[in-house]
C-alpha cells in the first residue's frame, strides 16, 4: 500500500540507508550521545554533504525541489536510527520557516548556509505557561530605531546549545494570549545577553531555557510579517508534524521488527514466545497500528505537497493517530522484550523515549484531537476557529 | 473509601497516622525516594519502625511481628501508603523472612531473623536469570555439593538493590536429571563470598536500581539451605504470592493521583480544549481505583472471616501496575512541554530541569513504571493464572 517513490525518492532513500547503515549504528549513536557536545558534526557534515540538508527546499531557493516528501523519505529513515543530528530543527523548522515567511533578504542570507550544513538552528516558541499555544507569548519586543529589544524565557528549545542561530517568537503589540501580534526574530545563539540553561531530553538531545534580557537584534532581522509569527508558526507546525510522524513511522518499523524477531528467538516454557497467541494477537495488532501510521503519515505528506486546503486539520489528525499508534507499539515492544526492554543497552526503550519526546513536541495526541474535533465542528480549518473555541 | 472501623480499629488508625507524622524523617522526603537516597537514608525509617515493634506486620509475634489482626495490618499499610512512606525493604521483611520462619531450621531462624528486623542484613533476590524470566523454573544457575558446602554457579539478572545487599537467596538447580520444578533447591548465599560479583544495569530512565549477579565457584555452606533440597519450589512459589499480595498499590495510585489533579489544575487552563479529556482521563482513573480499593476490602474482609482468596493477588498485581502506568503516564503529558526533559542520574543539584519541582520527576517515572507489568510475573502470567485457577481453562 506503499506510494509509488519516484526514482529520484528511491536514489534518496537508498543514499540514506546507505550511510546510516555504514556510519550510525546503535553504539556508534550511544557513543554520539555521550559526548560534552551531545551529537557529531562529522556526521552532521555528512548529512549535508549527501544533499539531506538541501533536499526539501525549493529550487528557486537554491534547493533539489524535494518538497515535503523528500523530508517524510529523510524522517523515516533518521527514526530508524534514531538520529540525533538537528536536521528537523535546522531544516524542517528553521528553513522552513525562512523559506515560507522570510524576505528575500533573509533567505538569502541564511538558506544558503542551512542547505550547505553551515549552521545550525533551534526554534524558541514554547513558554513556561505557553504549553502548545503558540499566541500565549509573554516574551517582548520593542521597536527602538533599527533595532528590536528582546525581553524574556523560552522554554525547552530543542537543540538551542548547538544552535548557532534561534529562531523566538515574541510579542510586539497585544495581550499575553492574543492571536496576533507575536512576530518572529532570528536571533544570533551568542548575542550578549542571552543566556542558557540547558538540559538533557528523554530521547537523548540536549534542550535549554533561553533567557533573553534586553537582547538588541537589528530590524532586519524580523522574520516575516510583523504581528503575524503565529501563522507562520501554525504552518510550520504542519509540516513539523508532517516530518514527526515520518520519524516515528521509522522507530515503529524498528521497534516491530525487533519485537518479531525477539519474539522467534526467545525461549519460555520450553517453546518461542512467537507461539503464545496472545503475543500473536498483540503483535498482529502493533503491525495494523503501524500500517496505519504509514498510510496516514504518507497522506499528510501527499497533501502538503499538493497545498491542499484542509492540510493543517489532517496534521493535527495524523499527530494523534500516529502518535497513540507509536505509544502502542513502543509500549507492547517494551513489554514483550521484558526486562531487555527495560535496559539501557538495549536501543528499544530508545526508541520508546525517542517516541514519547515526539508525542510531547508540537502538541501532544490529546491536544491535537480536541483541534482536529473542533475544526470538524466550525468546518474549517483554520486557528483562528480553534483559538475562538478555546476562549 | 474507608472500611467501616471498630472503635479499637479506628483508635489504631489514629496511633498509625500520627506516629507516621511525628517520625518519618524528613531527609527522606526527596523528589524520588526509589533512586535519589542512600542506603543509609533508606534504612532511616526501617529503623524507627524496628524501635516501634512494627517493621514486620505479616510476621508472627514469635518471630518479631506485632500480633496484629488482618484488619489491622490493612490500616497500617494503607496508612503507611498513603502517607507516602518509603516502604521497608520487602525482599527482606516480606520475602525471605517468611520464608525462613515458615520453611528454615532453628538456627536459621535465630541467625537471619532479627538482623532482618534490625536493617542490619539487606537481602536481594536471586529468581531472574539471563533465560528465565516469566518461566522461573527454568532457572540454570548449578549448586553441586561438595562436603559440607554447595558450589554454586549462575548468573542472576534483574537483582533488585543488589549493590546495597549483604545477602541474597537464589534459586539453583541441584538436581539437573529432575524435571523444571522439581530439581531446584532455595539458597542463601553472602553476597561478600569470593566468586559473587555485582554489575550495574542502567534502565531506561537512566537510574541504578537492578544488576547483574555472577557467581563463579562460590562455596556456600550447606547449612544455608533452606527447608529441604529440591523442594525449593514451593519455597519459592509461596514468595512469590508475598510479593504480589501488596500490588495493588492504592495507597500511591491515590498519591500520585491527587498530585495528578493538582497539576492539571495549575498547568493547564479551563479554556484549553485539552483540559476536558483530562478531566475525563482522571475521573476514568479514579473510577478504576475505586474498584480495586473496593475489591481489595472486599478480599480483606473475606480474609479476616477465614476464606482463602485464591488467586486475587494476581488481579491486584494486574490491575495495581495497569493504573499506575496510566497515572504516570497521565501526569507526563500533564506537564506538556517540561516532559521532554529528563533527570540526570546520579541526581545532583547541578543539573538544571525546567519547570515547577512537580514535573522534575515524570518522565522517569513514566518509564520506571513500565518495568512494573513486566517484573514480579508479567500481567500476561498473572491472567494465565487466573485462566486457570479461576475460571477452570
Amino acid at each position: 500500500m506503499d506510494i509509488q517513490l519516484t526514482e529520484e525518492q528511491e536514489l534518496l532513500r537508498g543514499s540514506i540507508q546507505r550511510l546510516l547503515r555504514d556510519q550510525y549504528d546503535f553504539d556508534t549513536r550511544r557513543k554520539i550521545v555521550a559526548t560534552d557536545e551531545g551529537f557529531s558534526r562529522k556526521h552532521w557534515n555528512a548529512f549535508a554533504e549527501l544533499g539531506l540538508c538541501a533536499a526539501p527546499f525549493q529550487e528557486s531557493s537554491g534547493g533539489l525541489g524535494g518538497g515535503p516528501l523528500a523530508t517524510m523519505i529523510v524522517m523515516q529513515e533518521f527514526g530508524r536510527k534514531l538520529v540525533v543530528e538537528p536536521f528537523f530543527e535546522t531544516v524542517v523548522l528553521a528553513g522552513g520557516l525562512i523559506e515560507d515567511a522570510g524576505s528575500p533578504a533573509l533567505r538569502e542570507a541564511y538558506l544558503p548556509q542551512i542547505m550547505a550544513g553551515e549552521s545550525i538552528w533551534a526554534l524558541a516558541w514554547a513558554e513556561g505557561r505557553s504549553r502548545y499555544d503558540f499566541s500565549n507569548v509573554t516574551t517582548t519586543a520593542r521597536r527602538q530605531g533599527d533595532s528590536y529589544i528582546l525581553s524574556g524565557t523560552k522554554a525547552a528549545v530543542i537543540g538551542a546549545p548547538w544552535a548557532d542561530r534561534l529562531i523566538v517568537s515574541a510579542r510586539t503589540s497585544g495581550g499575553p494570549r492574543d492571536r496576533s501580534g507575536a512576530s518572529l526574530f532570528v536571533v544570533d545563539r551568542h548575542a550578549p545577553n542571552l543566556h542558557l540553561q540547558g538540559f538533557k531530553t528523554i530521547d537523548g538531545r540536549r534542550a535549554a531555557e533561553v533567557t533573553l534580557m534586553n537582547v538588541q537584534i537589528p530590524a532586519s532581522q524580523l522574520l516575516g510579517t510583523e504581528g503575524e509569527g503565529v501563522a507562520a508558526l501554525e504552518a510550520c507546525r504542519d509540516r513539523a508534524i508532517a516530518a514527526l510522524c515520518a520519524e516515528a513511522v521509522g522507530a515503529m518499523t524498528e521497534l516491530n521488527s525487533s519485537t518479531l524477531e525477539y519474539s522467534k528467538t526467545r525461549k519460555q516454557f520450553g517453546v518461542a514466545l512467537g507461539t503464545f497467541q496472545v503475543l500473536q494477537h498483540r503483535m498482529v495488532d502493533m503491525f495494523i497500528a503501524l500500517e496505519e501510521a504509514i498510510s496516514l503519515t504518507q497522506h499528510l505528506n501527499l497533501s502538503l505537497a499538493a497545498r491542499e486546503p484542509h492540510g493543517s486539520k489532517l496534521a493535527s489528525g495524523a499527530k494523534t493517530k500516529v502518535g497513540y499508534a507509536a505509544r502502542f507499539v513502543a509500549e507492547q515492544a517494551v513489554q514483550l522484550h521484558g526486562g531487555m526492554g527495560m535496559s539501557d543497552e538495549l536501543n528499544v526503550g530508545h526508541y520508546f523515549k525517542r517516541i514519547a519526546s515526539i508525542n510531547v513536541q508540537f502538541g501532544d495526541p490529546t491536544y491535537h484531537l480536541m483541534r482536529y474535533a473542533q475544526q470538524n465542528e466550525s468546518g474549517v480549518s483554520s486557528d483562528a476557529a480553534f483559538a475562538a473555541a478555546s476562549n | 473509601m474507608e472500611l467501616s472501623l471498630s472503635r479499637e480499629d479506628a483508635a489504631f488508625r489514629d496511633e498509625v497516622r500520627a506516629f507516621i507524622a511525628e517520625n518519618y524523617p524528613p531527609e527522606m522526603r526527596v523528589p524520588n525516594p526509589e533512586t535519589d537516597l542512600t542506603k543509609e537514608q533508606m534504612l532511616l525509617w526501617h529503623r524507627i519502625l524496628h524501635r516501634q515493634g512494627w517493621i514486620a506486620p505479616l510476621w508472627p509475634k514469635e518471630y518479631g511481628g506485632p500480633g496484629w489482626s488482618i484488619t489491622q495490618r490493612f490500616i497500617f499499610e494503607q496508612e503507611t501508603s498513603r502517607a507516602g512512606t518509603l516502604p521497608p525493604l520487602a525482599f527482606s521483611v516480606t520475602m525471605v523472612g517468611p520464608v525462613i520462619y515458615t520453611f528454615g531450621s532453628d538456627a536459621q531462624k535465630q541467625k537471619y531473623l532479627p538482623r532482618i528486623l534490625s536493617g542490619e542484613d539487606w537481602w536481594c533476590q536471586g529468581y531472574s536469570e539471563p533465560g528465565s524470566g516469566s518461566d522461573l523454573a527454568s532457572v540454570r544457575t548449578k549448586a553441586v555439593r561438595d562436603g559440607d558446602h554447595y558450589i554454586v554457579n549462575g548468573h542472576k539478572t534483574w537483582t533488585t538493590l543488589a549493590q546495597h545487599a549483604d545477602w541474597i537467596f537464589c534459586l539453583v538447580r541441584t538436581d539437573p536429571a529432575a524435571k523444571a520444578q522439581s530439581g531446584i533447591s532455595f539458597l542463601l548465599i553472602d553476597m561478600k563470598s569470593p566468586g559473587v560479583t555485582v554489575r550495574p544495569i542502567i534502565t531506561i530512565d537512566g537510574s541504578h536500581e537492578v544488576n547483574d549477579v555472577f557467581l563463579e565457584d562460590v562455596r556456600v555452606p550447606a547449612e544455608n539451605l533452606i527447608g529441604e533440597e529440591n523442594k525449593g519450589w514451593t519455597y519459592a512459589k509461596f514468595l512469590l504470592g508475598n510479593e504480589r499480595t501488596s500490588m495493588a498499590g492504592i495507597g500511591r495510585s491515590t498519591r500520585y493521583l491527587n498530585r495528578l489533579k493538582q497539576i492539571v489544575k495549575t498547568e493547564i487552563a479551563a479554556d484549553d480544549p485539552s483540559f476536558g479529556e483530562f478531566i475525563k482521563d482522571i475521573a476514568r482513573v479514579e473510577l478504576d481505583v475505586l474498584a480495586l480499593e473496593a475489591t481489595e476490602l472486599r478480599v480483606v474482609a473475606q480474609m479476616s472471616r477465614g476464606i482463602d482468596p485464591g488467586p486475587a493477588a494476581s488481579l491486584f498485581k494486574i490491575r495495581g501496575t495497569e493504573i499506575f502506568q496510566r497515572i504516570t503516564d497521565l501526569t507526563h503529558q500533564a506537564i506538556g512541554n517540561c516532559g521532554l526533559a529528563l533527570r540526570e542520574h546520579p541526581v545532583s543539584a547541578n543539573h538544571f530541569m525546567p519547570g515547577p519541582d512537580y514535573g522534575h520527576t515524570a518522565s522517569e517515572k513514566y518509564l520506571n513504571s513500565r518495568k512494573l507489568s513486566i517484573y514480579g510475573g508479567s500481567n500476561e502470567i498473572q491472567r494465565n493464572i487466573i485462566a486457570k485457577a479461576v475460571l477452570g481453562l
